[in-house]
């Protein structure tokens, strides 16, 4: 067993769990936080990226003892209740979801990209840069337009500048 | 996954005396935790090397470039430094996996790991790079031994790797549509000691150095110089995926299409 403790979302956790605990299962069933999904399993679909001391990370490749004195932020903790998240406000806005199951995980992979983009995006950029998150329902273009909208509502130079895919 | 023991090394010492038996090391694990959890591997053991500060960074003196074993993709894609040494290895940083993936993996537990379809190992061949462990430094001609085979022993860790910057490179790869890894990619260097070409994805025994390719590449570092190579497919994997036959065509593809945008 591990004694694990982090910051989920601003606050501190601590539990004793079994080694090969993954990081999404401690979110989901030991804290309760099910915003995070596990979709393939595989480490392909992204449906279960979190941010772990800042960085877009997926939580079900990776244990939650692997993840202690870390800082993690989940969908839950994009923001304090009241109103959405800029770019969750972008997908509701554009449509950029339909089951919406992939969203959580689209929208944590979303915030990040954009963070690590202050210059601004473009379609090719975010469509690279979406390679690790699958939407089973195939709504690509809603999510890519939310993607592009949310980039220029929280970006301060908006010049339309664009950068080669990382 | 089955059950495991997880242990937070706190030195490259602390590591070595705790990677014993069925214990194995993990940096990123984007690698060997998906492969637990299919069970297809079971360690007893995992020995967490990801937070030792002096396995990470990246150091360029003069033109001796110096990359620690948990550095991750990421920091390897975005690195300055790096970027006006050798913008080849950023290049392919930046095309391995995805985004979150880059976060966690590491070059260190890439070479290691020497999937034969990894990126990675392909330039350490062509730059010619030292592999430095905890016990010695192990040239990269002598460290890549086949699929999945390195030249490390039981408790040898990999410390970092080292190089000297080239004066041109370049890593073209031809990804596999589904899964995005390379059938194909071609690292290509013109250093010190002529030019190199290492290819990765391609062969029955794992990455390997192409001699036909370099003895074109040696009268003259140029595209045109590569118009009639040919790439024998005898040893070459053969699968769903590509045919021997076309892995061959692709490579001198991918060698034309690096050394193009090596002289770029």
């Amino acid at each position: 067993m591990s004694e694990v403790s982090l910051t989920v979302n601003g606050r501190r956790v601590s539990a004793s769990v079994e080694d090969r605990t993954l990081l999404v299962h401690f979110l989901r069933e030991h804290i309760g936080l099910t915003g995070t999904h596990v979709g393939c399993d595989t480490s392909q679909c992204g449906a279960c990226v979190v941010h772990v001391d800042g960085k877009a990370m997926k939580s079900c490749s990776m244990l939650a003892a692997q993840a202690s004195g870390s800082d993690v932020v989940t969908i839950e903790g994009l923001t304090d209740g009241g109103d959405l998240h800029p770019v969750q406000a972008a997908f509701k806005e554009h449509h950029g979801l339909q089951c919406g199951f992939c969203t959580p995980g689209m929208i944590m992979t979303t915030v990040d990209m954009i963070a690590r983009h202050p210059e601004g995006l473009d379609e090719a950029t975010v469509r690279a840069e979406l390679e690790g998150n699958i939407c089973r329902c195939t709504g690509y273009h809603n999510i890519v337009k939310a993607v592009l909208a949310a980039s220029k509502t929280m970006s301060k130079v908006s010049k339309g500048k664009t950068k080669k895919a990382a | 996954m089955y059950s495991v023991n997880y242990h937070r090394a706190a030195s490259v010492a602390d590591a070595a005396k705790l990677a014993k038996g069925e214990a194995k090391l993990v940096s990123g694990g984007m690698t060997l935790i998906p492969a637990m959890k299919t069970r297809l591997a079971a360690p007893s053991d995992l020995v967490d090397i990801s937070r030792i500060d002096a396995l990470k960074g990246i150091k360029v003196s003069g033109k001796t470039v110096t990359i620690g074993a948990a550095t991750t993709h990421y920091e390897v894609a975005t690195s300055d430094k790096l970027a006006k040494a050798c913008p080849a290895l950023s290049h392919l940083a930046a095309m391995i996996g995805d985004p979150a993936v880059r976060h966690r993996g590491t070059i260190g537990g890439s070479i290691a790991n020497n999937d034969p379809a990894a990126d990675y190992p392909s330039a350490m061949l062509a730059l010619g790079a030292t592999i430095v462990t905890n016990k010695r430094q192990i040239a990269a001609d002598k460290f890549f031994k086949g699929l999945f085979e390195t030249a490390l022993k039981d408790g040898e860790i990999v410390t970092a790797v080292t190089f000297s910057a080239p004066a041109k490179a370049a890593y073209e790869k031809f990804r596999n549509p589904a899964s995005r890894y390379a059938i194909v990619g071609v690292f290509v260097a013109k250093g010190a000691d002529g030019a190199r070409v290492a290819v990765t994805g391609a062969g029955d025994d794992g990455v390997f150095r192409s001699r036909e390719l370099e003895a074109a590449l040696a009268k003259q570092f140029d595209a045109a110089a590569l118009a009639s190579a040919k790439v024998p497919a005898k040893a070459l994997m053969s699968d769903m995926h590509a045919s021997a036959d076309y892995r061959a065509h692709l490579i001198v593809v991918m060698a034309r299409r690096a050394v193009a945008a090596a002289n770029a």
